[in-house]
């Protein structure tokens, strides 16, 4: 099936289009799914992505030649239609639908189907070769609510008035959500940011994402930001950077804290199972929601996400790509 | 339950040690007898359920889950009680209140292997994801939450201010639950009476000896035998022989036990009877640990084996002499004790390590150097007015090892580890050249390299994957790493017909060319 799209180690290759999707190497054209630096590369020839994505690539690699790609757009490239659909994931993420001779095949990029402040819902569209994600392809990663995950964060924050609460979290995506979650449940105090955080936080509120107090943290050192929640990348938090901080306590927002011997390993005081990618739930639900003729796997754990689909009677491999961070922005 | 689980969970995310102590401490103060007593039994992994091996876990699980699935999120998990715990379909909202934790304990201790599945998968639908962790790790008898025995007997000592020497002394002579250890410590009852049971003494250990020891003459040197530590104990007409870790092994070496017709405890090395190690010029001669080895571990010893390899020990000190207790006197005070009360046992069985005659340092290292050729380990120096403590303490005993044997292995096959190291390739197997070309495994390492070496190390595998089964994966032979070890001996359990003793991991050479690795010549000439 589909002998017109092909995986190669370094993206998919749409041959008549001759379009990469996120592709790890430069290339003359390229249609990328969202932001994150795995996914979006600079220094291609002429890119399509939606608005907020191109807008993201412009701040991290400068301006370069693009045709935006709002969610429900189409074009046509050498007889196939592309189109732009939302994933749910982060701000700006899509799927992208190739339609070829009566053949569609979606390309779900990273994505997840519960409700994000900061991003459309994922929408599901119908396809015969599904191309999808398998970060959390395993049935023990089952993500909580994250109502849970933010009365838990709140509790040690009330529980350690002496402490800074700092949380580690992926600067493009997953700190916006956590900050729209914190003010959904009345949270209108100031939040702290590392100076890594700030730009794309502004980019979130010129697209629309009113975050409300944001606050720098540089210049806080001691005891000042004793009981405020700070939000750092995760690798500052076993940094010099996190301990200019009044007996920081660490936390860590991601899919993989799910499992105590990851979080151990990260040493960290408060792990917060809180992710923008499909669960196994999420993950097996749309396959058998969409029932592709095919489904092809990117990344992640894929042979668990096979062998479901063997057990479902669904055909399915794996594609191997390379580069796909896979266990730090989760 | 609740309770337990709850603690679980907070010391695996805690870090600080006083911070664990107080949650060991609140949690001891607060719960009920006995649920306590067996918490405490299980923090320091005193408990054991023998109808429930992980095997019985995986196979309940695997009743609820694809098999296939399960084995993945385990290799995944990298820990078999999580990943059930994980991955168990209902999430425990049916529970009809707590169950505790004696009436868990009391019915995984009388299950059988015929109902052990069942009541298991019962426990496991009533429990939310906490407690079925809490409860699979109790059962399968190793917690994981980053505290040793040590340190629960010291959140105990915390919880009821007494000293967390006392608790150890007390610790082997008393069982689970320890009802008498909690009314001596809650109630303010009288210390346990110990006078009548042949229980276990903390062991004194030595510090491994860096550079040279400043006032030698204050020392007594003694041969580093190669043989398993061991303490045996007789009071009335119980005799008890204890390794290391204070688990009775008398059943591994019935012989000794029968011979050892003195009263009172000693320490010594067990060793067995054999010309690998030491000589008459040394002390007497004995085998290898490898050939020790193959006695550990047994429930039954076969006439065969009692014929094959006779174990004896070689006695290092005495604790108590069968009308006191002499760990406070002074070494040299000790030792005379010692050589009366071993020219009453049966020489067939027990004899005495030698005092090394060495008038200075510098005939010290003389006599060391020569040893090597009798592949003797090393020596220990014992401070001569020191007395019999528990634990490791400063200055008073060093072990002063050869320095270890090197040699350049090729790295063949990795599997992931567990606990801390979940998911990580931490466990290398590696290889070296035969005569035709081929690569053979020579031994296999956990230890040695730094938490950096450890992702640069996983992240080779990962990228240098040739095939894959199940948890191991076999890696392209292409990375040279060096590889320490304490002594190499022939050996039939291993195509290489050599085995390593204490393989680590040393240095990775990357500037190093695969071809140009150790061959198995080489590793057979170091065998002494």
């Amino acid at each position: 099936m589909a002998d017109w799209v092909h995986a190669s180690p370094e993206g998919i290759y749409v041959a008549p289009a001759d379009l990469w999707i996120d592709p790890s190497t430069p290339k003359p054209f390229a249609a990328i799914t969202h932001g994150h630096a795995d996914h979006a590369r600079g220094g291609h020839g002429r890119v399509l992505a939606t608005p907020e994505t191109l807008d993201i690539m412009d701040l991290r690699y400068g301006a370069s030649p693009a045709t935006p790609m709002p969610y429900g757009a189409a074009i046509e490239q050498g007889g196939v239609a592309i189109g732009f659909h939302p994933a749910g994931h982060i701000l700006g993420s899509a799927q992208i639908s190739l339609t070829y001779r009566g053949e569609r095949v979606v390309v779900t990029g990273d994505y997840k189907r519960r409700p994000d402040p900061t991003c459309a819902l994922f929408t599901p569209v119908p396809c015969d070769i599904l191309i999808t994600e398998a970060t959390f392809a395993l049935p023990v990663f089952t993500h909580p609510p994250i109502e849970g995950e933010i009365a838990r964060l709140l509790r040690a924050q009330a529980q350690f008035p002496g402490r800074a609460i700092i949380v580690g979290a992926y600067a493009l995506g997953k700190a916006q959500r956590l900050i729209m979650e914190l003010r959904r449940v009345g949270y209108v105090a100031p939040i702290y940011l590392h100076g890594a955080m700030e730009k794309m936080c502004e980019l979130y509120e010129r697209h629309g994402v009113a975050l409300g107090a944001l606050l720098p943290a540089a210049g806080n050192a001691g005891e000042k930001l004793a009981g405020q929640i700070i939000i750092a990348p995760p690798s500052a938090l076993h940094d010099r950077w996190s301990r200019r901080f009044a007996d920081p306590l660490l936390a860590v927002a991601s899919g993989w804290m799910r499992i105590r011997q990851r979080a151990r390993q990260k040493n960290i005081d408060l792990p917060l199972v809180i992710s923008d990618h499909a669960d196994w739930n999420e993950l097996t639900q749309t396959i058998t929601q969409l029932r592709p003729a095919e489904t092809w796997i990117t990344h992640g754990r894929t042979d668990a996400l096979i062998r479901w689909c063997e057990m479902n009677q669904l055909r399915a491999r794996a594609l191997h790509l390379v580069g796909r961070d896979e266990e730090d922005a989760a | 339950m609740k309770a337990f689980a709850a603690l679980l969970d907070a010391l695996i995310y805690t870090r600080s040690r006083n911070d664990k102590l107080t949650l060991i401490a609140d949690y001891l103060r607060a719960a009920p007898d006995p649920d306590r007593g067996w918490a405490l039994a299980a923090l320091t992994g005193g408990l054991s359920f023998a109808s429930v091996k992980s095997s019985v876990i995986r196979g309940v699980a695997a009743q609820r889950v694809d098999p296939e699935l399960l084995a993945l999120s385990r290799d995944y998990v990298g820990d078999s009680a999580e990943t059930v715990a994980l991955i168990w379909p209902t999430q425990g909202e049916a529970a009809a209140g707590d169950v505790s934790l004696s009436e868990v304990v009391n019915t995984l201790a009388a299950l059988t292997r015929t109902n052990a599945p069942a009541t298991i998968e019962a426990y496991l639908d009533r429990f939310d994801a906490n407690e079925r962790y809490a409860f699979l790790k109790l059962a399968t008898g190793a917690l994981r939450v980053g505290i040793s025995a040590r340190l629960a007997k010291t959140g105990f000592a915390q919880a009821f201010g007494v000293s967390v020497d006392a608790v150890e002394e007390l610790w082997h002579a008393l069982t689970p639950p320890y009802a008498e250890l909690f009314a001596w410590g809650q109630h303010g009852g009288t210390r346990p009476d110990l006078a009548t049971r042949a229980y276990f003494r903390p062991f004194m250990l030595a510090h491994p000896l860096e550079g040279t020891l400043p006032d030698y003459d204050a020392y007594a040197a003694e041969w580093k035998w190669d043989g398993i530590r061991i303490q045996i104990a007789r009071t009335g007409n119980e005799v008890r022989l204890f390794s290391r870790g204070a688990e009775d092994i008398s059943h591994s070496f019935p012989e000794v036990v029968a011979a050892f017709d003195g009263h009172g405890v000693v320490d010594g090395e067990l060793l067995v009877r054999g010309d690998d190690q030491g000589g008459d010029h040394l002390g007497g001669e004995a085998g290898s640990f490898n050939a020790l080895q193959q006695r550990l571990g047994r429930k039954t010893v076969s006439k065969a084996m009692l014929e094959s390899a006779p174990a004896f020990v070689r006695l290092y000190d005495i604790l108590f002499d069968g009308a006191q207790d002499v760990r406070a006197l002074p070494w040299s005070a000790r030792r005379p004790i010692l050589e009366r009360f071993a020219a009453i046992l049966p020489p067939s069985h027990f004899d005495v390590s030698p005092v090394i005659a060495a008038p200075d340092w510098a005939s010290l290292v003389a006599l060391r150097e020569a040893a090597r050729a009798a592949s003797i380990e090393g020596v220990m120096l014992k401070r001569r007015d020191s007395p019999y403590v528990a634990g490791r303490v400063t200055g008073l005993w060093y072990k002063w090892k050869r320095d270890p044997l090197t040699a350049d292995c090729v790295l063949m096959y990795a599997q992931r580890g567990s606990g801390k190291r979940s998911s990580f390739y931490s466990d290398y197997t590696f290889g070296c050249w035969t005569e035709d070309g081929a690569l053979l495994p020579v031994g296999k390492a956990y230890s040695g390299f730094t938490d950096t070496e450890l992702k640069w190390l996983d992240n080779f595998v990962r990228a240098h994957t040739l095939s894959r089964f199940g948890p191991v994966r076999e890696v392209e032979k292409s990375l040279v790493l060096e590889v320490a070890f304490d002594a190499i001996q022939s050996s039939t359990r291993h195509k290489s017909g050599l085995a390593m003793r204490f393989p680590r991991i040393k240095r990775i050479r990357t500037d190093k060319p695969a071809a140009e690795a150790d061959r198995i010549a080489t590793l057979r000439a170091m065998i002494a």
